[in-house]
């Protein structure tokens, strides 16, 4: 007679990524630290005003004893809120050796604009 | 703009208490095999202290450095006495029109020292820096590889 044992559901864990947030005239720029994260691992989205990054890691395969471990090994996710004033249809993001940089630019309407007296 | 909302059920490796976890870190590795107390950090409460894997199978020893958003050319490797020292610096990356509103992000230098377990041939270490992480491979002499040694009758 086969037992079968269930395995209790493991839910994914994840770490938050160290970031960095900027500010111009034209909106902000969001940098978000992922080493072992390349293009194919990422998944970014908004929802209402919450930006969501999640990064999956693709790390070398060392073939070895471990003899010193400091790094972590979970994959990353980190939800932002963001300002209502950005565009969200015009946001924009790269990344370049494990660091994600997005563009958030503020709508224009809500640009610093002179108005002339006639 | 916001950072950090809400974190659950995500684990949140809370910047503000990096420092202690750090300092547990060291507290704990001195009490390591003798060979990790060569393991040192540039300055015990030092800013940035990227993350080091030590890896060794028979014919390499093989260092992980997690280190995003460098330049190759920024990055500086080098062997001395059995220790391989990693050191780089990064340079900030906002203009000078930008205000910064919210870093967690070091910047600025770096430096990784550790001891390795085995006599390598400085000749033929290589790197690699891809997706952020530096892969530094550092082929044993040949008199450190295990031996296997047969009985004779």
């Amino acid at each position: 007679m086969n037992t079968t044992v269930r395995e209790p559901s493991q839910a994914e864990q994840f770490v938050a990524p160290a970031a960095s947030v900027l500010e111009n005239a034209d909106g902000y720029l969001l940098e978000v630290e992922m080493p072992g994260v390349n293009k194919d691992g990422l998944e970014i989205s908004t929802e209402a005003n919450e930006l969501t990054i999640t990064g999956r890691r693709s790390l070398p395969t060392i073939d070895g004893t471990l003899i010193h471990h400091e790094s972590r090994r979970e994959n990353f996710r980190r939800t932002f809120a963001i300002d209502p004033s950005i565009d969200v249809n015009r946001i924009n993001a790269r990344i370049e050796q494990g660091l994600l940089t997005v563009t958030l630019p503020k709508a224009e309407h809500v640009k610093p604009r002179q108005i002339t007296v006639s | 703009m916001n950072l950090i909302r809400y974190q659950a059920p995500e684990l949140s490796a809370w910047p503000t208490l990096d420092r202690w976890s750090n300092l547990r870190d060291e507290l704990n590795s001195l009490f390591d095999l003798p060979f990790l107390t060569n393991l040192q950090r540039q300055d015990l409460f030092s800013g940035w202290s990227p993350a080091l894997d030590l890896y060794q199978n028979n014919d390499n020893v093989v260092a992980v450095l997690e280190l995003a958003g460098m330049r190759k050319e920024d990055i500086h490797i080098s062997l001395h006495d059995g220790a391989l020292t990693i050191s780089g610096e990064r340079k900030s990356s906002s203009s000078n029109g930008d205000n910064a509103e919210r870093t967690e992000r070091y910047v600025g230098s770096f430096r990784r020292s550790v001891g390795l377990p085995a006599t390598v041939d400085a000749n033929k270490v290589s790197a690699t820096y891809r997706d952020g992480i530096l892969t530094v491979t550092l082929p044993k002499a040949e008199e450190a590889k295990p031996k296997r040694i047969d009985v004779t009758d």
